[in-house]
């Protein structure tokens, strides 16, 4: 190991004094969801939960794919989930995607949705926003309760369709 | 119980690295050849002798060049020779000397630079927003998510499971921290305590500012040998004896948060290959990937150098400590020295490799140390690369 590490570090006030080039770039895509996901995404208007089941090793995948990861074959068949499940886990976000700073937390968790059973190893599972205050978060009293999908009136076939999940009282 | 595959021995006879700072004047170009040189010269090699060159860089997005495996390629000394860039997200800087291994290790080279830089302090207004492409545009794009939230899902999931608390799970950032404070290369060096953490910035509760690594600038770079190269040159070379590495699915909303499944694929690869049977007797000091400080402790354990869960009760007993039984982070991990993604997992792999050189200045540790091991880990959650050396 050399005793002198080379690397010139700035001063905070430097990192003000900053040339930015300034321009927007035209990358919009226009993404194609695929087979399974535009299934999902109109069982999402109709207010269903829709996945795809691989027959060999009984894993139901949800959001749906057409092949099965592990049996590297083609998934079998439809099936409808429960809008209802387990919250695996949740947090509070305090910062927004570009990292400012949010007064009022943002509640976002993993649900395992029915049919599945806390000893499966892999789930259907959904990460969407939960309705619930900060304070079921700290005190971690939000995980293991049942919650419901609460969906919008005006569904257009989105992931967004579904407003949160709430716990089922 | 070793495998009956048919390789070289490999050794690593050299390393160098950057300061770790939140931004450097250098450019990316310039840091990859700050770190080769210096790889270079405590290897006492120079470019010609070098006939294969290993890059890594993680998201181009942070550098803001796209294609930073050919920009990077003539700073790590790349040019005209068969040069490439691997790529596994947060686990690319122990990938790096992965493949640099088995270039070596398959009879294809002799002497291999292995360099990786990371730039993030570019990204305005912070490199956060940077992450927005990674998610999956249709499914979790619109719910706005940052990267935070994801381990932060996964730290919660982890408290719950094994009932851990945020307290127990601040010790890995006050002791990280404080091994920081002997490494010359260290950006977040400081003594800290577990109040300072648990009152630190929220940022996604569990996670707050403290149990996080900064935003770094840096490189690092490694000379790797076939075993004649490395006896010509060096009488204390040290081995690269077990490698192992593993990709998980994206879907990690559909399956258990609590413990890396990946990484014990990862580590037993790499364990069968050194001949390891048991991790926490066998290896004397370890650098598991650290970005959170609960990610210590949960690598800890998929790395079975703890049983699930109990990570946390060794950390209590000191078992980690720089003067304890199987020294973690000695170095000062990522929350102490600073994260340049891929730079930073070499960097983890370079602190292993003086440890067992016995080159580590005041980062040494106590124990006297015969077989390490790095780590480490990134993308959606699934992938991890595991590397074992012994002097």
């Amino acid at each position: 190991m050399s005793e002198t590490p080379s690397g010139t570090p700035l001063k905070e006030e430097d990192l003000k004094k900053v040339n930015t080039v300034v321009y927007k770039p035209k990358a919009e895509y226009a993404y194609s969801a695929g087979q399974a996901q535009s299934k999902f995404l109109l069982g999402l208007k109709e207010k269903k939960i829709i996945g795809r089941k691989c027959n060999k090793c009984g894993r139901v995948y949800v959001p749906p794919r057409m092949y099965c990861d592990d049996c590297f074959r083609p998934t079998d068949e439809w099936v409808e989930v429960k809008d209802e499940g387990i919250v695996e886990t949740v947090v509070a976000s305090f910062i927004s995607w570009t990292r400012e700073r949010m007064e009022k937390p943002e509640i976002v968790g993993v649900i395992r949705l029915f049919p599945s059973s806390d000893r499966d190893w892999v789930f259907p599972g959904l990460f969407h926003r939960i309705c619930a205050d900060f304070e079921d978060v700290k005190n971690m009293s939000l995980f293991g309760k049942k919650v419901k999908a609460v969906w919008r009136e005006n569904r257009v076939g989105s992931i967004d369709d579904i407003e949160c999940f709430e716990v089922v009282k | 119980m070793r495998t009956n595959l048919y390789f070289r021995r490999v050794a690593v006879i050299g390393a160098g690295l950057t300061l770790f700072k939140r931004r450097l004047l250098e450019t990316p170009q310039e840091l990859a050849w700050e770190a080769s040189k210096k790889a270079l010269d405590e290897a006492g090699l120079e470019l010609k002798d070098i006939d294969c060159v290993v890059i890594g860089s993680a998201p181009d997005a942070f550098d803001g060049v796209h294609m930073k495996g050919e920009y990077l390629s003539h700073g790590s000394g790349g040019i005209r020779k068969m040069s490439s860039r691997v790529f596994v997200g947060g686990a690319t800087g122990v990938m790096v000397p992965i493949t640099a291994w088995y270039h070596v290790a398959s009879g294809l080279c002799e002497k291999v630079l292995a360099v990786a830089e990371e730039k993030m302090s570019p990204a305005r207004p912070h490199p956060q927003s940077v992450f927005r492409y990674i998610w999956d545009p249709i499914i979790e794009k619109p719910l706005n998510p940052n990267l935070i939230w994801i381990f932060a899902m996964e730290m919660h999931r982890y408290m719950h499971v094994n009932k851990i608390t945020k307290e127990e799970i601040a010790l890995v950032s006050v002791k990280n921290k404080k091994n920081a404070l002997d490494n010359p290369y260290a950006q977040a060096a400081a003594n800290i305590t577990v109040d300072d953490v648990l009152k630190s910035e929220v940022l996604v509760w569990p996670v707050q500012l403290l149990d996080t690594s900064p935003v770094s600038d840096g490189a690092a770079a490694m000379v790797i040998t076939s075993e004649d190269v490395a006896r010509r040159y060096t009488d204390t070379p040290v081995w690269i004896e077990g490698v192992g590495w593993t990709l998980d699915n994206t879907e990690w909303t559909g399956r258990e948060l609590a413990y890396p499944r990946y990484l014990e694929h990862a580590a037993l690869m790499a364990y069968k290959m050194a001949g390891i049977e048991r991790p926490n007797k066998e290896i004397d000091v370890i650098e598991p990937y650290d970005p959170f400080d609960y990610k210590e402790l949960h690598h800890i354990e998929g790395l079975k150098i703890a049983k699930r869960g109990e990570a946390t009760k060794l950390l209590k007993e000191g078992v980690f400590d720089k003067d304890g039984d199987i020294p973690s982070s000695p170095s000062g991990g990522l929350l102490g020295v600073g994260n340049p993604i891929a730079a930073a997992g070499l960097m983890k792999t370079i602190s292993i490799y003086w440890q067992l050189k016995g080159t580590a200045g005041r980062m040494q540790v106590k124990k006297p140390v015969r077989t390490g091991l790095a780590q480490a880990w990134g993308d959606l959650m699934q992938a991890s690369t595991v590397i074992v050396m012994r002097n």
